[in-house]
């Protein structure tokens, strides 16, 4: 049987010619890879939800009604809620949204793709580590408007010294999101990193701090990364203080969680 | 008989051109296992530029086990495979060179069609014209679609746009047409083929015969993770056993055939049914024999509705070696 088909001999500028393929330059690459996925992140409606509206409907919430009882001790109310709000944002955006993208790009094989582009394994994680904290930013950014919107005012001194727990916040919620995301199936991800989303929101010391927690409750909370970042945000924000032992726990965890998923994360389902 | 041997690689040489094109995939004595499951047992193939190679064999056979160690995906448990005489798999230099379609797409699912081609395009310096990509595969209709909203035949046309907009030297398709329409798979074959006659090197798996048939220059049939034939399909398929197959509307009585046959030329034939309606007669093909059975079945009332005379094809010679029987 006759296998050669009559086609017409591709010239030079076909772009069906085999050439010697050019990868882009490193760095343009893990940019094009970092803005693709804050762009889906933003463009997709459920991710948004979470990584938004939910931080900002609860700043209202907490900021104008009294439906739930925080005790804000000798500071405004706004001052007091505004920094357990970023800190639920930064857990919002690093946890539960990146766990769900990744585990649904590994589901449908994304990541075994682009593995084997120039971009590869390499530059899929750094382009990650740019995606998580400009999304971080964009949250941050959406928060502190809408707070200044209800009155809210911060130093810059105040935000600088923020920094270090946005970083280990940022850092330890994306270890752990990976964690998950690399080991287990992606609706199962969907599942937990939703429920854990509330959880840590309602008891875990990110918005209601761990020492108004009932007392064994707030023993546990303020050793977890929600209760570690929410006790630092607040030290940064309100005091201007750098949190020592918050800050050092968020650090243990982010080592732990980096660790864990080296060891464990796979890349195919 | 069907070109098997234990020794592709030289076989593999022996092409009939003067001088072969270089090798631009190189697989020895591929090993790899899950736990005690072995799928790939000592492995050879040879992928040449401007070349079609086709992997055909069952499910389960260790084709998509070996494109992902070509691909940098998996590890071997031994063997070797060079890519471009001197690159490892998944290096910097071939994941650059080489053009990847997954088995499984590979695709986030909330994205754009279109904006998912123009992003992987964005990691290579001169990729290929996205416009141009877009019309050779259709892909204009769904260019808008969220992946997610696309049916199995576009999912696969994107991604395979994705595996060749870098322009790759190199291209691996695992099981491109899977799930395609008629139209959208011509499409893709002719593609494919331009691709060929452009000199890209395209290795593809696959278990339908028709596509390894009229697409490859190659084929290697695997199975247990072996290489059980190789050769071009007219190789493959011009077996020393030279036989009649015919179809036709109403079954045949077989054993009254074959004695009608051997004792009308005086000379043994054997008729056997690979499918209702389907016969193949062996033993000495000549126009006499054509003949006789013409008269057979005219004397029957049977309505002949296909003849073929010589070679089998790849489906008889693939079913020939990997068994009948489901797996």
């Amino acid at each position: 049987m006759t296998i050669s088909m009559p086609t017409t001999p591709a010239s030079a500028s076909d772009p069906a010619t085999a050439t010697a393929s050019v990868p882009a330059p490193t760095a343009r690459r893990i940019l094009a890879q970092s803005l693709f996925e804050v762009k889906a992140i933003l463009r997709n409606g459920e991710q948004l939800m979470v990584a938004l509206f939910i931080p900002l409907g609860l700043l209202v919430m907490l900021a104008t009604t009294n439906l739930i009882e925080i005790n804000t001790g000798d500071w405004e109310r706004l001052d007091f809620l505004v920094p357990g709000v970023m800190a639920m944002a930064i857990m919002s955006g690093a946890f539960t949204s990146q766990a769900i993208a990744t585990a649904f790009d590994r589901r449908n094989g994304v990541l075994r793709f682009l593995a084997t582009t120039p971009l590869g394994r390499s530059g899929m994680l750094w382009a990650k580590v740019a995606a998580v904290f400009s999304v971080a930013l964009i949250q941050l950014a959406a928060v502190a408007a809408l707070a200044a919107a209800l009155g809210w005012r911060v130093s810059l001194a105040h935000l600088v010294v923020a920094l270090p727990a946005v970083v280990l916040g940022v850092a330890a919620f994306t270890g752990f999101a990976l964690f998950l995301a690399g080991t287990l199936r992606a609706e199962g991800v969907l599942a937990i990193a939703n429920i854990l989303l509330i959880v840590l929101v309602v008891a875990g010391g990110i918005v209601a701090p761990a020492d108004q927690l009932p007392a064994a409750l707030g023993a546990v909370a303020q050793f977890l990364p929600s209760g570690a970042l929410g006790d630092a945000m607040r030290a940064a924000l309100i005091d201007g203080k750098f949190a020592v032992l918050p800050l050092a726990i968020l650090a243990a965890w982010s080592v732990f969680f980096a660790a864990l998923t080296a060891k464990t994360f796979k890349w195919q389902s | 008989m069907p070109a098997t041997s234990n020794h592709p690689t030289e076989r593999g040489q022996r092409s009939p051109q003067a001088a072969p094109a270089p090798a631009t995939l190189r697989i020895s004595g591929l090993r790899k296992s899950y736990g005690d499951n072995e799928v790939v047992r000592g492995l050879s193939l040879v992928a040449r530029a401007g070349q079609i190679t086709a992997v055909l064999g069952p499910n389960g056979a260790g084709k998509t086990t070996t494109i992902e160690c070509c691909e940098g995906l998996r590890a071997p448990d031994g063997g070797q495979i060079t890519l471009f005489e001197s690159v490892a798999p998944g290096s910097p230099e071939a994941r650059s060179r080489v053009g990847v379609m997954l088995q499984d797409g590979g695709l986030p699912s909330s994205v754009r069609s279109i904006d998912m081609l123009r992003h992987v395009a964005k990691l290579y310096l001169a990729p290929w014209d996205i416009e141009d990509l877009v019309e050779r595969l259709g892909i204009e209709s769904f260019a808008k679609t969220q992946v997610r909203r696309l049916s199995g035949g576009q999912r696969q046309r994107l991604s395979l746009a994705a595996a060749l907009v870098g322009r790759p030297e190199l291209v691996f398709l695992d099981e491109p047409s899977a799930g395609m329409d008629p139209q959208s798979r011509h499409a893709v074959w002719e593609l494919i083929r331009s691709l060929r006659d452009g000199g890209t090197a395209v290795v593809l798996t696959t278990h339908m015969m028709d596509e390894a048939e009229s697409l490859s220059d190659q084929v290697y049939i695997v199975d247990h993770g072996q290489v059980i034939a190789q050769g071009s399909p007219a190789e493959l398929t011009s077996s020393g056993d030279v036989a009649l197959t015919f179809e036709c509307d109403t079954p045949v009585e077989v054993p009254a055939l074959e004695s009608a046959l051997s004792s009308t030329l005086g000379t043994p034939y054997t008729v056997t049914s690979p499918r209702p309606l389907r016969f193949k007669v062996s033993g000495d093909i000549t126009p006499a024999a054509v003949a006789s059975l013409a008269a057979w079945l005219n004397e029957h009332g049977v309505m002949l509705t296909h003849l073929t005379s010589g070679s089998a094809t790849l489906e008889d010679v693939f079913l020939d070696l990997t068994g009948r029987t489901l797996r």
